[in-house]
């Protein structure tokens, strides 16, 4: 039988993983929920961002810690233009037409991102990437403690941008009556480009508490939005404080199901544990609406 | 019946080409479009019509054709009994992804994501499982004849999956004639009255989805015969997916022609753009992914739609630069 010392480090690594989901999944939950769709360009987004991070390191010798300062502003300057630009005007106020454009635009940025780079698989060496902090009971990797505790500060920093700002309010009114925002003066189109924008600043975060100890190629953000799109569906689509704990939950299971069932299966169980929540409790664990 | 005329006549002139054109190379790029064309048709049963926008129709197109592979190499089922195996599998999956998603109420996004898990989960599935030949894929050996479902001649191929696509525009237009049609548009427009009018959503969406999952999963059965060749990254890699729904809504979403349109265009343009540059990963789908975004921002109606408007257009200023002659003429 596996003893503790396996089983806790695994349930320790697992939540340290999941943070890093939770910043993808924040910011698909908080378009999400202002938009109500599902924003499919998120994962070329991400993949994107972390093309960036690793050539600020490897051209500009940036740290992607200090990158992050860069990327996130650059990053949602991006998703506001796509938002405003293009995804908006294209699909005619049509949701079914949003989620086809997000969808053009992953392939699009996607397969430039392989026409430019190719498939190779690329990482950057920083002096940092394999020390670890002792814990007494077990050592972890520096770059995934600091990217645990990167999240909650994003997540405390989204809360004060919701809460405390006269943006914040125009965009917690957009989620809940667009047509009364509206007709308050509210500028929809604005609160929709600058929600798409949080989100993609967001996924930059996540790119640069990534590059330090994963790897980059065009299709790397694929993987962290399929797992992205359970941990918002499981905490109830729009949810922010859902995407936080949904993300610590898929973190642990797939890292205790890779420690059972093996890398390829422990996906597996990622999707069934989505299929089941769909059908079963489509609005999440913690979605209130119906 | 009405309305079959013009697809017996599209049949009929496409049956013509392999007498014009004798390159292997052509017939091998009408061959896949018409395949693409057909996994696009499936799609548009339950797209156009429905209105249910599936992300996943690689689930389908996947298991037809590792279902007519498996059947045949692994248990020396008939290579046309394990064609129509895999085309009834296909409905059967659907049958299956219709009930479990259909009954939870299921629509936009959320039906979009669970199509895109269910193609995900069962890509997982074949690259690991024994019996898909996991990693390595499975091998269909080479044995030309009638009765093996393999033809030495391009040809042969070429006029099978005409047939099929011909089969595939009669039955997208008889649904569209009948009272099924009706109720998938009802749904489609507005799903809460088309239930006030005592259309059973769910059933019939359910409907559209066997149907959809039929079609589709044959295209993947002829991909299997025709090249011999299943794995899990061909089968239910998300190319499929992606090609399924961009062929009807390039040609135009819920018509009869528009996937067969949809997939000549987007498969010439593909081809158009690998002779300017070379074979260079990814820009194919560069081009497929802007026309995607500028057909919607354009011509929400695809290209049938878009030929629809021109021509109201000109009828319109053909009959005004009537009316000033005739004016001009009393004046």
């Amino acid at each position: 039988m596996l003893s503790s010392a396996i089983l806790f480090p695994a349930v320790l690594n697992g939540l340290l993983t999941g943070a890093v989901y939770a910043l993808v999944a924040l910011g698909l939950t908080l378009i999400y929920g202002v938009l109500h769709i599902i924003n499919f360009a998120h994962g070329a987004l991400l993949s994107a961002a972390m093309f960036a991070a690793f050539f600020a390191f490897r051209l500009l010798g940036i740290d992607p810690y200090v990158a992050v300062f860069l990327l996130a502003p650059l990053f949602f300057t991006f998703g506001y233009a796509l938002q405003r630009f293009i995804i908006g005007p294209a699909s005619h106020r049509n949701d079914r037409n949003m989620l086809l454009v997000t969808l053009g635009i992953a392939v699009v940025i996607e397969n430039a991102l392989l026409y430019a780079f190719r498939a190779d698989t690329r990482t950057i060496d920083v002096p940092y990437a394999f020390e670890t902090v002792n814990f007494g009971f077990t050592f972890l990797a520096v770059p995934r403690v600091i990217g645990f505790a990167a999240v909650f500060v994003v997540a405390l920093a989204l809360w004060l941008i919701m809460n405390c700002t006269d943006i914040g309010r125009a965009i917690r009114a957009v989620a809940k009556e667009r047509l009364g925002a509206e007709l308050v003066g509210i500028d929809v189109a604005h609160v929709y480009a600058m929600t798409f924008g949080l989100g993609t600043a967001c996924v930059a975060v996540a790119a640069c508490l990534l590059i330090p100890n994963y790897y980059v190629n065009p299709s790397v953000g694929n993987a962290f939005v399929l797992v992205a799109f359970t941990i918002v569906v499981l905490g109830g689509m729009g949810s922010v404080p859902g995407a936080l704990i949904g993300a610590l939950l898929i973190g642990v299971v797939e890292s205790l199901s890779g420690l059972f069932l093996g890398e390829s299966l422990g996906q597996v169980g990622i999707f069934v544990i989505f299929i089941a929540v769909l059908l079963v409790r489509p609005n999440g664990l913690f979605g209130a609406r119906a | 019946m009405k309305g079959l005329a013009p697809i017996v006549a599209v049949i009929a002139v496409l049956a013509a080409v392999p007498f014009i054109v004798q390159s292997n190379a052509t017939l091998n790029f009408l061959v896949v479009s018409l395949m693409v064309a057909l996994a696009g048709q499936g799609w548009n049963i339950l797209g156009g019509y429905a209105g249910q926008y599936s992300f996943g129709h690689a689930a389908f197109f996947g298991t037809g054709a590792y279902v007519t592979a498996i059947l045949q190499v692994r248990y020396g089922v008939n290579a046309w009994v394990g064609f129509a195996a895999g085309i009834a599998a296909g409905a059967a999956l659907g049958a299956v992804i219709g009930a479990l998603a259909f009954r939870s109420g299921l629509r936009g996004s959320y039906f979009a994501l669970v199509t895109l898990a269910f193609a995900e989960v069962l890509r997982i599935l074949a690259s690991v499982a024994p019996i898909t030949g996991a990693g390595v894929g499975t091998l269909i050996k080479l044995d030309l004849g009638a009765q093996t479902f393999q033809f030495q001649s391009r040809a042969v191929f070429y006029w099978v999956i005409l047939g099929l696509v011909g089969v595939s525009l009669a039955a997208a237009r008889l649904i569209e004639r009948s009272r099924l049609g009706v109720w998938l548009i009802a749904v489609r427009e507005n799903e809460d009255a088309a239930e006030a009018l005592g259309v059973n959503a769910r059933s019939v969406k359910s409907l559209a989805m066997v149907i959809s999952g039929a079609i589709t999963a044959a295209a993947g059965c002829f991909y299997a015969q025709y090249f011999l060749f299943v794995d899990s990254g061909i089968a239910y890699g998300t190319w499929i997916s992606i090609e399924a729904l961009l062929t009807p809504i390039i040609g135009g979403v819920g018509t009869v022609f528009g996937p067969l349109l949809g997939a000549l265009v987007v498969k010439s343009l593909g081809e158009g753009a690998k002779l300017v540059t070379g074979d260079v990963p990814g820009l194919d789908l560069i081009l497929y992914g802007a026309v995607l975004v500028l057909v919607i921002w354009f011509t929400p109606g695809g290209l049938i739609g878009g030929f629809a408007q021109l021509r109201k257009r000109l009828m319109r200023s053909a009959t005004r630069a009537a009316a000033s002659i005739q004016e001009a003429g009393h004046g």
